[in-house]
């Protein structure tokens, strides 16, 4: 029996991660240049630009078990809580000035408008004293209600531009989510899934930040044409450090 | 038994009407004793079990109460008011309600008789299935999940109310699976459409009848009476044989591979064969070892599960006809279908329990009063005394069948929504209603109230989906869907029977270029988990070829003929039964007493008495410890015989105990009849020392904190959590109008499962996963069994080398690895890997 189990173990990972995490620069990061900014890809999950003082968060699904339910699939209730948990501990690590969420931040539609109270109250205690900046998702393209920030398709900044959907046309000094990209390594006959940035120093794509996203493997089509896969290094989120492999050294 | 010349000619012709009489007239047979007095105390109004081996005529006695009384009836006048059906038959195979369909008619015909009889599965067209319930047929040949189906709809009492029989057959196998929980609540519900209603189980030989008997009528408060029992019970002995081979019988192994060419010239001495093997991988790979030593090109054919369904069809067509000399068969071939002249049955591998070898063999020969013919084949010495031992159960009549299951949580989720779909349901009736299925019988009123809850909002402590409910109760207290989707939802996803997400395989040309060709020949279907792991040119066993691998497109598995030798192999996660307890006491028994040896092979006599001269052989109720050094390791091995599940459980936990002990265990390997452990430091020594105590070490305590810990990183349990979620409707296979996205789950289940045991791990969902386990894959209460059976037992044996014994467990390492251990470990080698080359 080989290992076929390996998916999504990086999620408790990151939920014991999150709660241990203390104040301040965090251990375990990895420093990255995209189209010549500096990024760090921290584990939890986020990327932190230090000469803008922006974090970037990306595919956050909030309210996803709600979503369900309202299809009739009463997932658990806690996904939101749990995804929040998180954010606030990555918060706490960088305390940005701005926040940028790259889209897909609530899982559908109805998500933001139906939040409960407790966590309304809690995104905007987070909020305070710092710029939020929502970036529509296809999941949520009408923007957010009732929550501190501003709404936009995308945004230019700092010579960098972030959006949703990574472009098919140009990805020149592009921030995106979208696809959750996740990266398999095998060695020997061990594989090991976890979810990753991935980044080739023009584009990067955004790991799910969502506690219930999931991944998707960076061989899958939807990423083919995105990247220059000779320069193509994958930042994989393990345990309580990033772990970069190159994309032709994934297998082995 | 004796056949009817005891009974009086004036009781059949009391029992049986006019064309019964002249047809076993004119075929110059005679009813059977045991088919009369079924008949007689059935349509007397008593529930009946049918225990008889295969051959005994088993099918037509338990059609004969509802024939005779159809007869009695006659045919229903055109224009006559809706009749409902008159008797189910629920089988737990498609194929085989349609091949009792094909059976039944023939004497039907034969006697002129003015019944209908269809069957009903999920290949059953819509049309077809909509008109059976406007105009249902007398007898209706069926499996559990459309008798879920026809219950779940409104019609249901109009279709039910002039049932008279249900005949449940190889009973003994529906009731212990999740199949048979859903079935046995739902027949406790067509109980309320049809009072009278009467169930006749036939099974093979059980090891407690009682059990069956009264699961097949109402228990609760005042039960019924036990079903009446008729038990066939002789035939023909058997005449089984281990092979005698002048191979060497290998010292570890499954594959049987040095045995091919005896069992090939056996396969040329007989009509036709049929070959049993344990898993689909053994059935790969042996067909495939045929195939290369068939010189005469003898008709030889594969027949499993994953193959595709028109291929399989195929080869029971020509089975049927008898135009193969052999097949390659796993389970898919175990149950009681009638297939051509089988004169020989060989299994491969030990049959790993008493009752499952019964029932294979009888399926050599199918008239039971000759013997049938097996040969017995094991794979490696181990499995020579299992063979054995089987063989002297098969004489002695030992069974070792499963004992029926409390009734699962996440089954009765699934049923209490589909009543709320046939009807807004009062929860003290369906209480009642529900316990009166016997593996539901002790379920608990809170632990009812909370499936309820659960099917309603999700039964979370936080009340968050009240406005999203899927039933509500009414104002006079009844449980209401809330909306007709709902319903449509339940019936597209019910069942009790997960797959592993799995892909089509289709075989596809590759050109002169390189390029590949679209369409080609479906092959059948492979678990997506391994395909994952293949990279492009990687070569498996599949089907009966070696197989390269091309990519997966569109939700299909591209593969060309690989021509290669050397393949990798599927390793599917399911199909090994774990040794039966029964076979497994035996074979301590074998162990402990030379007196029995002198009916093995010499070479494996051989093995034990070195085995007794240079360590020692355990006696039946002791635990034997070796421990040695090899490499720069140390090895411990404990002889437990419980099985291999029981012995991984056993092997996770007691590496912990080590572990913490400073004994630096590195990993461990499990076998059906052994557990090797390895690690850094001499825990032969630490015994001796007394630094470890072997009876602190396998105390039952392990069993409380160690195991729980252990749960909570194992994905053990997020396999079978996944499956209570689909089965309970907290996730949907299938959603309307998203039939065909393929995957067939629509969100990860292990997110699900981590997010709800971080902040609810007190969940119904997570308890029903823990009981799941406990019973299924963790084996725990086998493991507690044998841990109570050896205090007090245990004899350490520290050795300076590797013993006999411990040889098969020893080559078994390195070729499983153990799964679910976070690697962290290959994900710091690949990134130490681009540190080396940025420095470099």
């Amino acid at each position: 029996m080989r290992s076929a189990f390996l998916e999504d173990v990086d999620l408790l990972n990151r939920l014991a991660l999150a709660r241990n995490s203390s104040n301040g620069p965090a251990a375990g990061t990895e420093e990255i240049i995209v189209h010549g900014v500096t990024g760090v890809c921290d584990p939890l999950g986020g990327l932190y630009l230090p000469e803008h003082g922006v974090l970037v968060v990306s595919d956050l699904h909030l309210e996803k078990g709600a979503a369900f339910a309202r299809r009739g699939m009463m997932l658990p209730p806690y996904d939101t809580i749990a995804t929040l948990n998180i954010l606030s501990a990555v918060i706490a690590r960088y305390d940005p000035k701005v926040v940028v969420s790259l889209g897909d931040n609530f899982h559908d539609r109805k998500g933001s408008a139906f939040l409960p109270d407790n966590l309304r109250t809690m995104i905007k205690d987070l909020a305070r004293g710092r710029d939020w900046i929502w970036i529509n998702g296809n999941h949520d393209p009408d923007g957010t209600t009732d929550l501190p920030g501003t709404s936009t398709d995308e945004l230019l900044y700092g010579g960098l531009i972030f959006r949703h959907e990574p472009s098919l046309i140009s990805g020149r000094g592009e921030i995106a989510g979208h696809l959750h990209p996740s990266a398999t390594v095998r060695r020997r006959d061990k594989y090991v899934r976890r979810a990753c940035f991935a980044c080739d120093g023009t584009r990067l794509l955004m790991p799910a930040f969502g506690v219930l996203a999931g991944g998707l493997d960076l061989n899958h089509k939807a990423m083919h044409g995105l990247f220059e896969r000779e320069t193509l290094v994958a930042h994989l989120l393990g345990r309580d450090r990033i772990y970069s492999v190159r994309y032709g050294n994934l297998l082995g | 038994m004796d056949l009817v010349e005891t009974q009086s000619p004036g009781r059949d012709a009391a029992l049986l009407p006019r064309p019964f009489l002249k047809w076993f007239t004119e075929k110059g047979w005679q009813p059977r004793v045991h088919q009369l007095e079924l008949l007689s105390r059935a349509a007397g109004g008593e529930n009946m079990l049918l225990i008889a081996p295969t051959g005994a005529g088993k099918t037509l006695a338990g059609f004969l109460p509802s024939l005779t009384d159809l007869t009695r009836r006659g045919k229903i006048p055109p224009g006559s008011g809706f009749k409902g059906v008159h008797t189910l038959y629920i089988s737990p195979l498609k194929a085989l309600a349609v091949d009792i369909e094909r059976n039944l008619m023939k004497p039907v015909s034969e006697m002129g008789l003015a019944v209908t009889i269809e069957n009903r599965t999920g290949d059953t067209p819509q049309a077809k299935r909509q008109r059976q319930k406007l105009s249902p047929p007398d007898i209706l040949l069926t499996t559990p999940e459309q008798v879920a189906l026809l219950l779940a709809n409104k019609e249901a009492e109009r279709f039910f109310k002039d049932l008279k029989y249900v005949v449940l057959d190889e009973l003994h196998s529906l009731v212990t699976s999740k199949r048979g929980h859903l079935l046995s609540l739902g027949l406790a519900r067509i109980r309320r459409h049809a009072p009278d209603m009467r169930t006749i189980g036939l099974s093979a030989t059980v090891a407690d009848p009682m059990d069956l008997q009264k699961w097949l009528v109402p228990q609760g408060e005042y039960p019924d009476p036990p079903a009446g029992l008729v038990h066939v019970t002789g035939g023909a002995a058997p005449d089984i044989a281990i092979l005698k081979t002048e191979e060497r019988i290998p010292w570890s192994g499954h594959v049987s591979t040095y045995a091919i060419p005896e069992v090939y010239e056996i396969i040329k001495r007989h009509k036709t064969t049929l070959i049993f093997v344990n898993t689909r991988f053994q059935a790969e790979l042996l067909f495939q070892a045929l195939w290369t030593v068939n010189e005469d090109s003898l008709p030889i054919a594969l027949h499993h599960g994953s193959l595709d369904a028109g291929q399989r069809r195929k080869v029971e067509a020509a089975m049927a006809d008898n135009r193969l000399r052999a097949v390659v068969a796993t389970s898919t071939l175990d149950l009681g279908m009638d297939w051509g002249d089988v004169d020989l049955v060989v299994h491969i591998g030990a049959p790993k329990g008493a009752s499952r070898l019964a029932q294979r063999i009888g399926r050599a020969n199918h008239r039971m009063d000759e013997p049938s013919k097996a040969i017995l084949v094991p794979a490696n010495r181990f499995e020579v005394m299992e063979c054995q031992a089987a063989l002297d159960a098969n004489y002695i009549g030992a069974q070792d069948t499963p004992p029926v299951g409390e009734g699962a949580l996440d089954v009765l989720a699934q049923h209490v929504l589909g009543m709320a779909c046939a009807e807004p349901f009062d929860p003290l009736e369906l209480y009642d209603e529900i316990i009166s299925a016997s593996p539901y019988a002790a379920l608990s009123w809170e632990m009812f109230e909370r499936t309820v809850d659960f099917v309603a909002t999700g039964g979370y402590a936080l009340r968050a989906y009240e406005r999203y409910a899927k039933i509500r109760k009414t104002e006079e207290g009844r449980w209401r869907v809330s909306n007709p989707a709902i319903a449509q939802q339940y019936r597209m996803n019910l069942g009790t029977i997960v797959e592993a997400s799995e892909l089509n395989v289709r075989l596809v040309r590759r050109n002169a270029k390189g390029t590949i060709g679209r369409g080609g020949l479906s092959l059948g279907k492979v678990e997506e988990y391994f395909l994952e792991q293949l990279v492009q040119g990687d070569t498996f066993l599949f089907a009966g070829k070696v197989l390269r691998f091309e990519g997966i497109r569109e939700n299909e598995c591209h593969v060309s003929n690989a021509f290669s030798l050397d393949p990798r192999i599927p390793a599917y996660a399911g199909g090994k039964f774990p040794l039966s307890t029964y076979l497994a006491d035996q074979v301590r028994g074998m162990l402990a007493d030379p007196d029995r040896w002198h009916v093995l092979p010499d070479q494996v006599r051989d093995w034990l008495n070195i085995q007794r001269d240079r360590s020692m052989l355990p006696k039946q109720d002791e635990l034997l410890i070796e421990t040695f050094p090899r490499g720069q390791r140390f090895f411990l091995i404990a002889y437990c015989f419980e099985g291999r599940l029981a012995h991984q459980t056993l092997g996770m936990l007691l590496t912990r105990r080590l572990e913490r002990a400073g004994a630096r265990p590195l990993g461990f390997v499990a076998t059906d009849y052994s557990l090797a452990v390895w690690g850094l430091n001499d825990m032969g020594g630490m015994i001796a020392s007394g630094v470890l105590s072997l009876p602190d070490l396998f105390d039952e305590d392990m069993l409380g904190d160690d195991l729980e810990a252990w749960l909570d990183e194992s994905y053990l349990l997020k396999r079978t959590f996944r499956n209570c979620a689909v089965i309970s409707g907290l996730i949907e296979r299938r959603h309307p109008g998203k039939e065909k996205t393929g995957r067939q789950v629509t969100v990860s289940t292990d997110l699900i499962y981590d997010v709800l045991r971080t902040h609810e791990p007190d969940h119904i969902l997570l308890e029903a996963t823990r009981r799941d386990a406990a019973s299924g894959l963790l084996d725990i209460g086998r493991l507690g069994d044998m841990l109570a059976r050896i205090k007090g037992h245990i004899t350490h044996r520290d050795l300076d080398r590797v013993s006999p014994l411990a040889v098969p467990i020893m080559l078994e390492i390195g070729k499983e690895t153990v799964p679910g251990e976070a690697h962290d470990a290959v994900l710091e080698e690949a990134a130490e890997e681009l540190i080396a080359e940025a420095l470099g």
